[in-house]
């Protein structure tokens, strides 16, 4: 058996444990919030952790490749880079996933011939591409506050040629 | 382990056992629990309750804050929700005897699942619905029951409702049980059961268990040990029916009496029910009374239609358009904006 | 391999690990960067004569407070009591039952249980039953009371400036509870103490003297509106009049000034300006612009009731200085909750002016009877409905649409189907938002009650995800690309929220998508709408 039909096999397990342990970094009467309502309207960041880490394991398991997984990351940590949590938090469950292959695996998956070696590279490489988009969102946010009320309220007062550059501060309307 | 309800619960166990050895022989406190308690209970439920919605309505009602669930009254051609959005008193008075009866708003707990990637279906999160509606009529249906308790002859409502509670379990148990067993009142059990649903509910749910107060476990104990000490003496304990219905016949009819043969659980029952009338106006119980004053349900929704007035509403500081115009008016006239007044006309 | 890696649990857990369990009266306060807006400039405090103007800053330990900063609270919170009997109700009444606790957008998107509306009233709820009740004084802790600390102080102010007042709680809540009056409430009691923020004090503080939030002074207002008459010139080839302030015109109009300063609201401002256009070429109706009311926006509402009053009052003031018939509304949230459940009575009775009727209709609205003041979704629907406008929907055909329902028009008015009738008669795409997202069930845009400024984006976007994710879903399965809505904070925040989530998905006012519609008479060949944009078939 293969590398990628073994995890595939697995691949709800995995999913669940990882979506545990994921969710488990917000306060505990939240966590459970996130893992038990399914609307993904009514709670979309439970949902939208979910269908990320799917996707992730899917990536993981066809080895996908870079590009993919920056895709699935996407949706997860733009909203935990808005969630007050540090840089290594919001990125770390990445991180979480490595021991939990290993958990489901048997002999910590040295028995079942999977290629380890191969996985953490790519787990790694996952982190990575996380981080990215972690610093990427948080650049957003960054430009977000500083351009904001310069697009908005002074955009059209400069079209107009009414103000200076100069007196382009203030709060708003 | 939760200090809140373990305390609720002692607590709970602790009034029973006060009332059940209190009136064991030997101790001989009948006349308190059975009399003297029952009447003070009485008198504090119906003066606090009393005193809180009077306390309520002697506060002011300053404007209409209707929370609107639905399409206004507009153009004819827009239906208008007039439950949700009344616009007249019988409407209102629909709109709150749906969410009383009813528990509309709970209902509301609509949700909507993704499967398998886009397609969405709906389902109802009924269950807190199911639970309070479960719980509510089946302690509205206890309490009516109990009236035969307290009146003399027993009005044809109560045994109606007798029979429709019991109507049930009858012919299941008929033959099982042994005679002079009497048929099982539903309520009861629903009773015992939407309790111990609203309790676990409050222990297992996160959020719910984060936001929960002693205060919030207490009833429910309180009421659990009531159910259980009730059911307990009309099945399985023989208690004499005959002696209870002289005491409590002697309560209302303000000729107090402690008849002979009255078991210690009546007496512990009886104190729980002091208790929880006692406890009821000082607590989150009154919610019984306060839907009927909550200003976003009881109001319609037409404020522009009708005017509202506030019986406090006093005169402000404002900026006038004559102060308005004295710090702008050489702007205002280079950029041709009409003003009032001209310069040359001031002083 | 295995084995030298440490847990992951071990791992997570050696980072900020908060304890779980802990009751949250013992979860400290932590005020977080990116949640909280800056603390309120004490010039514009005092330029309103509200008390205790100082400079202060939350993340200091010290707030300034005056010495008997308790006292103050404590009567301010008996005085409110006498005087709301939806405060004293909501404070007694809740069984927390935790129906409310998953609507708040604010808890689904931060994850922080003490967002849950529930919780919210509850910090207010504890102090209550120590300084009001009898079991509280008598149980303590042990009945949810605890004494009104600075911690508490800070708290209440923290959370409650993470609300945004959009009531969405109170359509769930078995009693009505309604979050919304305790924020107002309990905002109202922070003010006491000089504690507001500066992205509310500072606009209730122009407001109050220029007639506007931005403080933009009349002259500005007009070169302003100016401007657009240029723009719409151009695009259509004709030229537009606006009056300002003229005695006798048929109907006044009002509306947020983020409509005329702020991105993309002026485009709706140009619809205004093109659909009076219009009607006056047609219909001979007039109506006109004040730069005194030049603010439909309130401000004063998320300060207080009093200041609330302060700045409403200059609507009815300024109808009755210049004689009008009757006041038109323009597209805003808070505003519309202001003019149907407090400008009558606080300001009114608007005797002055007349039943609104519509002069080219003769529809009366019926609903607007007393306060006298019409919404402009049921005037141009009215409009709509008896054939008066001359519309071309498909000049907005590169424009799939969703709609918003601004929370205030939504749960404090009911103004549901007619912008949405609006919307039918002047484009072809238009696509709701799943149900439950929608309607009264509507999510808050996350910067509602004041709370739009920059240095809070986290928050912003956070709250805002619920509503940006059922957006995405629209855009996802129909190719929606514009989100229609009649609020000019939506107008304001759904840009930045749909940049950072869904930002594919533009923003617009309903009465953009009207004016490009509306085929003007004597107009040119348009070949871009409003924005500039090529109109569909005029791409090069």
């Amino acid at each position: 058996m293969s590398s990628a039909q073994l995890l595939a096999e697995k691949k709800q397990e995995i999913l669940k444990s990882w979506f545990q342990a994921t969710v488990d970094t917000y306060p505990a009467d939240t966590a459970r919030f996130l893992k038990s309502q399914k609307d993904p309207f009514a709670n979309p960041v439970g949902q939208t952790t979910y269908q990320s880490l799917d996707s992730l394991v899917d990536a993981l398991t066809t080895g996908a490749g870079r590009d993919v997984m920056a895709a699935a990351l996407d949706p997860i940590l733009r909203i935990r880079a808005v969630q007050t949590f540090t840089p290594s938090k919001a990125t770390g469950f990445v991180f979480s996933l490595k021991q939990i292959i290993r958990q489901h695996l048997p002999g910590d998956g040295r028995d079942a011939g999977v290629d380890m070696n191969g996985l953490d590279r790519q787990i790694d490489e996952m982190a990575m591409a996380a981080f990215d988009i972690y610093v990427a969102c948080r650049e957003k946010i960054f430009e977000l506050k500083a351009t904001e009320s310069r697009k908005q309220f002074f955009g059209s007062l400069k079209r107009a040629g009414l103000i200076d550059e100069t007196e382009a501060d203030g709060p708003g309307f | 382990m939760n200090k809140n309800y373990m305390v609720s619960l002692i607590a709970v166990i602790v009034l029973f056992l006060i009332a059940y050895v209190g009136t064991q022989q030997g101790a001989g406190l009948q006349l308190v629990f059975g009399i003297i308690i029952p009447y003070l209970a009485v008198i504090l439920f119906v003066v606090g309750f009393i005193r809180r919605v009077m306390g309520w309505s002697r506060s002011a009602v300053p404007f209409q804050i209707t929370t609107t669930c639905g399409q206004q009254p507009s153009l004819p051609w827009f239906k208008q929700a007039k439950i949700d959005n009344p616009s007249s008193t019988f409407f209102v008075i629909i709109r709150m005897f749906l969410e009383i009866v009813c528990f509309r708003s709970l209902f509301r707990n609509s949700r909507m699942k993704l499967n398998g990637g886009t397609k969405l279906t709906y389902q109802l999160e009924i269950f807190l619905w199911v639970g309070a509606l479960a719980f509510h009529y089946a302690f509205f249906t206890v309490v009516v029951r109990h009236l035969r308790f307290f009146t003399e002859p027993v009005p044809f409502f109560v045994t109606l409702l007798e029979k429709v509670d019991s109507f049930m379990r009858i012919e299941v148990l008929y033959d099982a049980i042994q005679s002079g067993l009497p048929g099982v009142y539903m309520s009861g059990l629903v009773l015992l059961a939407a309790t111990l649903y609203l309790f676990l509910r409050r222990v297992l749910i996160p959020q719910v268990r984060y936001i929960s107060l002693a205060a919030d476990f207490f009833p429910l104990f309180l009421i659990m040990g009531i159910a259980l000490s009730g059911i307990f003496m009309r099945y399985f304990t023989k208690v004499d029916i005959v002696a209870i219905k002289e005491l409590t016949m002697g309560l209302v009819t303000f000729r107090p009496t402690i008849p002979e043969g009255v078991s210690g659980l009546f007496y512990a029952h009886m104190f729980l029910v002091s208790i929880l009338l006692a406890y009821f106006p000082f607590s989150k119980l009154m919610h019984l009374a306060g839907i009927f004053l909550s200003p976003t349900r009881n109001m319609t929704g037409n404020t522009r239609q009708v005017r509202y007035v506030n019986p406090w509403n006093y005169p402000v500081k404002v900026h006038t358009y004559d102060e308005y115009e004295d710090d702008f008016r050489e702007k205002m006239i280079d950029a041709g904006l009409p003003v009032v007044k001209m310069p040359e006309e001031q002083p | 391999m295995a084995d030298e890696l440490i847990k992951p649990d071990e791992l997570l857990s050696q980072i900020d690990h908060r304890p779980s369990g802990a009751g949250w009266m013992d979860t400290p306060l932590d005020i977080r960067k990116g949640m909280y807006c800056y603390a309120s400039n004490p010039k514009s405090v005092a330029t309103l004569g509200l008390p205790y103007a100082r400079p202060w800053n939350p993340l200091e330990e010290d707030w300034k407070l005056p010495e008997n900063w308790q006292e103050i609270i404590y009567e301010g919170f008996r005085e409110r009591l006498e005087k709301f009997r939806s405060f004293k109700v909501f404070m007694d009444i809740c069984v927390r039952c935790g129906a409310c606790a998953d609507k708040c957008h604010f808890f689904i998107g931060t994850g922080d249980p003490k967002n849950m509306p529930v919780l919210r009233a509850e910090l207010l709820r504890s102090v209550y039953r120590n300084d009001f009740t009898t079991a509280g004084k008598i149980l303590g802790r042990l009945g949810g009371a605890r004494p009104m600390t600075l911690d508490v102080l800070k708290e209440w102010w923290y959370y409650l400036f993470q609300c945004t007042e959009c009531r969405r709680c109170s359509v769930f809540c078995p009693y009505g509870i309604d979050t919304a009056e305790i924020t107002i409430m309990g905002r109202e009691l922070l003010n006491l103490l000089g504690l507001n923020i500066d992205w509310i004090a500072t606009p209730v503080a122009n407001c109050y003297r220029t007639g506007n939030h931005l403080g933009i002074q009349p002259h500005a207002f007009k070169d302003m509106l100016d401007f657009f008459v240029d723009e719409i010139e151009e695009v259509t080839g004709i030229k537009v009049d606006p009056p300002y302030m003229q005695k006798d015109a048929d109907i006044l109009f009002i509306t947020p000034s983020g409509d005329v300063f702020a991105d993309p609201g002026t485009y709706t401002c140009m619809g205004y300006m093109l659909l009076f256009h219009y009607l006056k070429e047609k219909y001979d109706l007039n109506i006109t612009w004040s730069t005194y009311a030049s603010e439909g926006g309130n401000f004063g509402f998320f300060t207080s009731h009093e200041t609330m009053k302060r700045l409403n009052s200059k609507m009815y003031a300024e109808a009755k200085r210049l004689g009008v018939k009757w006041i038109l509304g323009g597209e805003c949230g808070h505003m519309w909750r202001v003019i149907t459940q407090y400008m009558d009575t606080m300001n009114g009775p608007a005797d002055f002016l007349e039943e609104p009727v519509n002069p080219i209709t003769g529809t009366t609205f019926e609903n607007a009877k007393s306060t006298k003041m019409v919404h402009i979704a049921e005037f141009t629907a009215d409009l709509i409905k008896h054939g008066k406008l001359e519309l071309d929907p498909g000049r907005n055909d590169n424009q799939i649409v969703t709609f918003h329902d601004s929370c205030n028009p939504a749960r404090g008015m009911g103004l549901l189907d007619e912008p949405r009738y609006v919307l039918e008669n002047v484009v072809n795409h238009f696509y709701e938002m799943p149900a439950g997202t929608i309607r009264e069930q509507t999510f808050c845009c996350g910067s509602g009650a004041g709370l739009n400024a920059g240095e809070n984006m986290e928050l912003r976007m956070a709250g805002g995800f619920p509503r940006a994710n059922a957006v995405k879903h629209v855009h996802d399965n129909f190719g929606v690309n514009m989100l229609a809505c009649v609020c000019a904070i939506d107008r304001a925040a759904f840009p930045a929220s749909m940049e950072y989530w869904v930002p594919e998905v533009d923003v617009t006012g309903l009465h953009e998508l009207v004016a490009n519609a509306l085929i003007m008479p004597g107009e040119k060949e348009r070949e871009t709408d409003l924005r500039g944009e090529p109109l569909p078939g005029m791409e090069e």
